[in-house]
């Protein structure tokens, strides 16, 4: 890499993170009004963000947004749906099914429920619930991105599938159990990682370039839409099975 | 050494999440469809530059950022209730809606899976969607969502009757945004919370709900997150309509003048 495109990168990063910086510093000085305990322990922390960053925005470029288009050119070569679905049911659930942000809520989760008495107050049951959250959460990750390239691939306007996904939440919050509502919808948005992000949209993004008569813009992106739309019909839905 | 204890750890709990997808894209690439991949050894590097690249970033937002801003949180949502209400003299709500808001854009602006969104968004349209504009047009909504997330705790309304009229407003607002952004408007609703939002904003969430008499950390202490996936969906479509008619209004005066 230039020396030159080091500092081009280095800076935007450095501006990307000027923000959170501005604001931890005002409320600070403005409202907390204490000095800042271990003042240099925060500095090597954003130096770390921002080398972490840039380092990631180059991987992004040169690792995972190529893999995901050729991935989405050679599935189309190849010409086998049955094939492509299969992948994108796989790749949804094994990209979620491990997701620590997902592990967490889970858990948190089956405290609240043990708390409530929907399940037993031992260790045993509190697990098994936790699990079949994240099961859940998984299996509903893997319909989402199968039906997201099945609609790249039929060229299905995004906005029925939307507002149908819309009132089926709608629906399911009328019946779910009002414990499970709060942790279902925040469960739509801790399924798509940071990792699973750029590679789902490349996909997206390549499928649609890659099929005669698909816009990128309009049928290419919206794979990760489902994504957070579709726990939230499902977790409601275990709510409701397990309560 | 604490330090690289640190880098350590985090390095193999990032790894554990790239490998899941690496064997399934990997896998389906070599054994199903059987074909070679093209410059393998640079999607490689690029993997590894992921890899590091993500664990020095989470590193570094545990020890600087995410210790200082949970402290913020708790000690602005605590003095709501300790101080009466007030915090220097000056109204404390107010305060906690103001850091509401500045947390929720910054934080967005810094989100990487945001930033790799905007920069396919800018590739495909051709330069046409500008990345920056897209990310403040989302951090704007996502700041947005936060402080009727944050209002919803302190007033204890029901949190299904935000998101049904927010879901209302987005299908008639979808009925009348350009056609090319839709698809992207609700991918940018679930990218912006993931690793720099989330914790900030679920710790704001639970110390409010733990502070305030009457609310249940477990019950109205969720559901922020659910807000700032709400909110830039129409923030940046929004934006789009607001840029289209921009350029309408453009044309109207070129041609009245010509």
């Amino acid at each position: 890499m230039s020396l030159r495109r080091l500092t081009g990168s280095l800076l935007s990063s450095t501006r990307d993170l000027l923000p959170i910086v501005l604001v931890v510093a005002f409320f600070q000085i403005v409202v907390i009004r204490q000095p800042l305990p271990e003042f240099g322990r925060i500095v090597t922390g954003f130096l770390l963000v921002i080398v972490g960053l840039m380092l990631f925005v180059r991987g992004l470029e040169q690792g995972l947004f190529p893999i995901g288009e050729s991935l989405a050119w050679a599935f189309a070569r190849r010409g086998n749906l049955a094939l492509l679905l299969i992948f994108a049911f796989a790749l949804g659930f094994g990209t979620t099914i491990a997701e620590p942000a997902l592990t967490a809520i889970a858990n948190e989760a089956a405290t609240v429920a043990a708390e409530d008495g929907v399940i037993n107050h031992e260790e045993k049951a509190m697990q098994d619930y936790a699990i079949g959250l994240r099961i859940t959460v998984a299996v509903s990750v893997g319909c989402a991105i199968l039906i997201g390239v099945l609609r790249i691939i039929r060229g299905w306007p995004i906005l029925y599938l939307i507002i149908g996904g819309y009132l089926g939440v709608i629906v399911m919050t009328l019946f779910a159990p009002p414990e499970i509502i709060g942790i279902a919808y925040d469960s739509g948005g801790v399924t798509t990682s940071t990792i699973t992000v750029p590679l789902v949209t490349a996909l997206g993004v390549g499928l649609a370039d890659s099929i005669r008569g698909r816009n990128p813009m309009i049928d290419g992106f919206g794979l990760i839409a489902f994504a957070s739309l579709t726990p939230m019909i499902f977790v409601m839905a275990y709510g409701m099975v397990t309560g | 050494m604490n330090l690289l204890q640190d880098i350590i750890d985090t390095g193999l709990a990032t790894l554990t999440d790239i490998l899941p997808i690496a064997v399934i894209i990997f896998g389906f690439r070599l054994l199903v469809l059987r074909q070679p991949i093209a410059g393998l050894g640079r999607i490689l590097a690029g993997f590894a530059y992921v890899l590091v690249g993500l664990t020095l970033f989470l590193v570094g937002l545990q020890e600087a950022l995410f210790p200082v801003g949970r402290a913020m949180a708790q000690q602005l949502t605590a003095h709501a209730i300790a101080g009466g209400g007030t915090l220097h003299g000056r109204t404390t709500y107010l305060w906690i809606y103001l850091f509401a808001a500045a947390i929720g854009f910054s934080t967005t602006i810094a989100e990487p899976a945001l930033i790799a969104v905007a920069i396919k968004a800018r590739q495909v349209s051709a330069g046409a969607i500008d990345a920056w504009g897209l990310r403040i047009a989302v951090a704007i909504g996502v700041a947005l969502g936060i402080t009727l997330g944050v209002f919803r705790i302190i007033t204890g309304t029901p949190l299904h009757w935000y998101i049904i009229t927010g879901y209302t407003i987005v299908i008639i607002q979808s009925m009348f945004a350009p056609r090319t952004i839709i698809a992207l408007a609700y991918d940018s609703g679930g990218v912006t919370t993931s690793t720099v939002t989330v914790p900030l904003v679920t710790a704001l969430g639970l110390g409010l709900a733990g502070s305030i008499p009457g609310r249940s950390p477990l019950l109205d202490g969720f559901g922020l997150v659910a807000f700032a996936s709400l909110f830039p969906i129409m923030s940046v479509m929004a934006y789009a309509q607001l840029g289209s008619w921009w350029v309408r209004r453009g044309q109207f005066k070129h041609d009245e003048q010509t």
